[in-house]
């Protein structure tokens, strides 16, 4: 609510003298009047090159709307808890939201985003990849324009394993023989209880063949195949792959482990490629990548990313559309993808001429785009993710069956808003 | 509590009179009109004088109706309906069903025990504690003033911003703490050291104000009675135990009952320190999870409801159970 003409300025200094109430009537006159372009509160988590999209785009505008930036906390708990707050209490000061692609539904579920129809839609939907388009659907109307996506990939050292397997079988053969010659032989995971490991648990269980609910997001799933991925999951946790610290592994663990000569291998998201170029160069000549391990071929990658949402309670929102649409065409997601290292959701962008350099692994992403396992679209995300980390932590004392029973009946409750969260 | 509130009320003249009997009660204000006898005898000017007070006690009322009564009635009415904001299509009344969903829950209980045991060892550390610092505090002859404020510093900082002291105090890498007993270790991601640092960061922040209730007991304890029991050959323990302790029981009471009550309620170092990770989450921030995080303000209300039961119970038992009352009143025949 910065003013920003010095005609705004000179009344607060007055208003500083007034009553308190007074103030508040006169900030909040300047944040809407000021230049008389209408200004569209951007929230999105911390990234570092947003303010110059933001400037792009408000020279685009020329004068139709002003995009301001509104940076949210660092941790997605944090993001998320302070949107839901402000939506619920019917906040108008917000218009653009940066969503974490597993929110859509919960806040589209709570009539907290407006639907994107006609020209909109239209606009957000061309040239758009598949599978960050579903992450920004709900009950089949569209509900966000796909800002950036991600997928998780097999990094591995060829010097140590010359060719990478398939499978998760393949791996644990991988380290037994390491071992064996008494060389790193682990194989990082996210496997600390928070979100990645239900992550990774999602996506050992679309590799099976499964998936945790049904399309609509109404009932829960699971089933032989679960049971399948979880028992995947606690051999490969008491296997020589696992590194004795993997039950408080995260993505930046991970990579630590890797880059310090722990592990030989590591599923992760990309922005693990760049860093070994800085941190390690010597060991950045044999790093390499593959596709997601899965259980009978190759896997299915978890699915990251971030869209871009309207706010129902915003004032302005042809112009919150159309400043969305801006933030997120292929020129925005080219420096979001060069400068931030935010993988694009527009397929022209991969093949522009930049992007090889800043992305030599593009073509791995794009297909493993192609059958990334989405995480389930439900309101009820957030509790269902909580429960199942906690459920599966720590990997190795997992017991599948008794397990992919407890799952459903907590997954069950959480669908009624009987789920307690911890 | 309620009792020392009730006899300033004018209204209560049926109770009043008969303390006024045995001459034990003498409340300001209410006590001129208690005196002067009956109810027909009260003057003109007494009563008019009486409506007047009740008209400077309304707005005051009314603020408390609205800011307390009002949200206790809506989070009773929350808590009996599913009221999830990420179903706004699906709000109904459900009875008790909520009550059923939290009292099955094993996370309520594993929070119930956690909260119990930061509020009983943290208590007994700070009494303890307490009331060496308040004995200081009292027998100190020279710079008292300045022992007084340096005690009570850390009460007098913010508990978030104490809170994020000892999170970077532990945190390796660049904690003093964390530095000073060396190695990996980090003793905020594991339950059991987090439980002991948490206890640690409340009964450094609280024991100053456990002191500065115990000491305005010590200031009752007539110090003739000590002389008098030196005289007679006690020991210092002695004195302790048998004259200064027991008249400084309701002082005690009080200020055991206003920490735990407080230490029940503990959120914002758990929110800063672990903010419930690793199965150290504490009724409240159980409560703010499925409330804020969760959305869902059926369970979220009733976690609320049931904490708020729990409180009045442990002041039902300090008040009933022990007799705490308001030091300097009338603490027998109140069971």
């Amino acid at each position: 609510m910065q003013p920003h003409n010095p005609r705004g300025r000179y009344r607060i200094s007055l208003a500083v003298g007034a009553s308190a109430i007074m103030a508040g009537t006169l900030l909040t006159g300047c944040g809407s009047g000021g230049t008389g372009a209408p200004t569209i509160n951007l929230y999105n988590a911390p990234q570092q090159n947003l303010s110059a999209m933001v400037e792009r785009c408000n020279k685009l505008a020329d004068g139709k709307y002003r995009i301001k930036l509104n940076t949210l906390p660092r941790d997605a708990d944090g993001q998320r808890e302070q949107l839901v707050r402000r939506l619920a209490a019917g906040d108008s000061g917000m218009d653009v939201l940066g969503l974490d692609v597993t929110w859509t539904a919960e806040l589209a579920e709570a009539g907290w985003i407006r639907e994107w129809t006609g020209a909109n839609k239209a606009a957000a939907e061309k040239g758009t990849l598949a599978a960050p388009l579903t992450t920004a659907r709900y009950q089949g109307k569209l509900y966000a324009a796909p800002y950036n996506t991600n997928v998780q990939l097999l990094w591995y050292r060829d010097d140590l394993m010359p060719k990478a397997p398939s499978t998760w079988d393949g791996l644990m053969k991988q380290a037994d023989r390491l071992a064996a010659q008494n060389k790193p032989h682990y194989v990082e995971v996210q496997g600390a209880q928070y979100e990645g490991l239900t992550v990774w648990f999602n996506s050992m269980l679309a590799s099976a063949g499964g998936r945790m609910m049904n399309k609509a997001g109404t009932k829960a799933e699971l089933g032989q195949p679960a049971v399948r991925a979880l028992t995947t999951m606690r051999d490969f946790a008491r296997s020589k792959a696992a590194d004795p610290s993997m039950p408080n592994m995260q993505e930046d663990e991970a990579r630590l482990a890797v880059e310090g000569g722990r592990g030989f291998a590591e599923v992760n998201w990309p922005f693990v490629y760049p860093a070994m170029q800085g941190d390690k160069p010597a060991l950045a000549k044999h790093f390499k990548w593959a596709p997601f391990p899965g259980i009978d071929g190759p896997g299915r990658s978890p699915l990251g990313g971030a869209n871009f949402a309207v706010s129902r309670y915003s004032k302005n929102p042809q112009q919150a559309f159309q400043a969305a649409l801006c933030l997120r065409d292929p020129a925005s997601q080219k420096i979001a993808a060069t400068k931030d290292g935010l993988p694009p959701t527009i397929e022209s962008v991969y093949h522009t001429p930049d992007m090889a350099k800043a992305y030599p692994m593009r073509d791995a992403i794009l297909s493993a785009l192609k059958t990334a396992a989405p995480r389930p679209v439900t309101p009820t995300y957030q509790n269902i993710s909580t429960v199942t980390s906690a459920s599966l932590s720590p990997p190795a004392s997992i017991d599948p069956t008794a397990l992919e029973k407890s799952l459903r009946q907590q997954i069950a409750d959480a669908i009624v808003s009987k789920g307690v969260l911890p | 509590m309620t009792d020392s509130g009730e006899t300033s009320k004018p209204r209560d003249t049926s109770r009043a009179d008969v303390r006024t009997a045995d001459g034990a009660v003498a409340t300001a204000g209410g006590a001129a009109a208690v005196r002067a006898g009956r109810r027909p005898a009260i003057s003109e000017g007494k009563r008019s004088e009486r409506r007047l007070g009740w008209l400077l006690c309304l707005p005051a009322a009314v603020v408390m109706v609205v800011v307390t009564i009002y949200p206790i009635v809506y989070a009773v009415l929350l808590s009996l309906q599913r009221a999830d904001l990420r179903f706004p299509d699906d709000r109904k009344w459900i009875g008790l069903s909520n009550y059923v969903t939290v009292l099955t829950n094993s996370f309520w209980w594993h929070a119930f025990a956690i909260t119990m045991i930061v509020t009983v060892v943290s208590v007994a550390f700070e009494l303890v504690l307490g009331m060496a610092l308040a004995m200081i505090m009292h027998r100190t002859l020279v710079g008292r003033g300045l022992v007084r404020t340096l005690a009570l510093i850390p009460y007098g900082i913010v508990t978030v911003v104490a809170a994020y002291g000892w999170q970077y105090a532990w945190t390796p890498g660049y904690g003093y703490i964390a530095h000073v007993l060396g190695g990996n270790s980090a003793p905020l991601t594991e339950q059991i050291p987090a439980i002991g640092i948490i206890i640690l960061a409340e009964i450094w922040k609280t024991t100053p104000f456990m002191a500065l209730l115990l000491m305005a007991g010590l200031a009752i304890v007539p110090d003739d009675l000590q002389r008098a029991a030196s005289m007679d050959g006690a020991t210092t323990w002695q004195r302790f135990t048998q004259v200064t302790l027991p008249l400084m029981k309701p002082a005690i009471l009080v200020a055991l009952l206003f920490r735990t009550l407080d230490a029940v309620r503990v959120y914002d170092n758990i929110y800063v320190l672990t903010n419930g990770a690793q199965g150290t989450s504490s009724l409240s921030i159980l409560t703010y999870h499925n409330l804020i995080g969760g959305l869902n303000l059926g369970i979220g209300s009733t976690m609320s409801i049931l904490m708020f039961i729990t409180v009045a119970i442990i002041a039902f038992i300090f008040i009933k159970g022990f007799g705490t009352a308001a030091p300097g009143t009338d603490t027998t025949g109140r069971r």
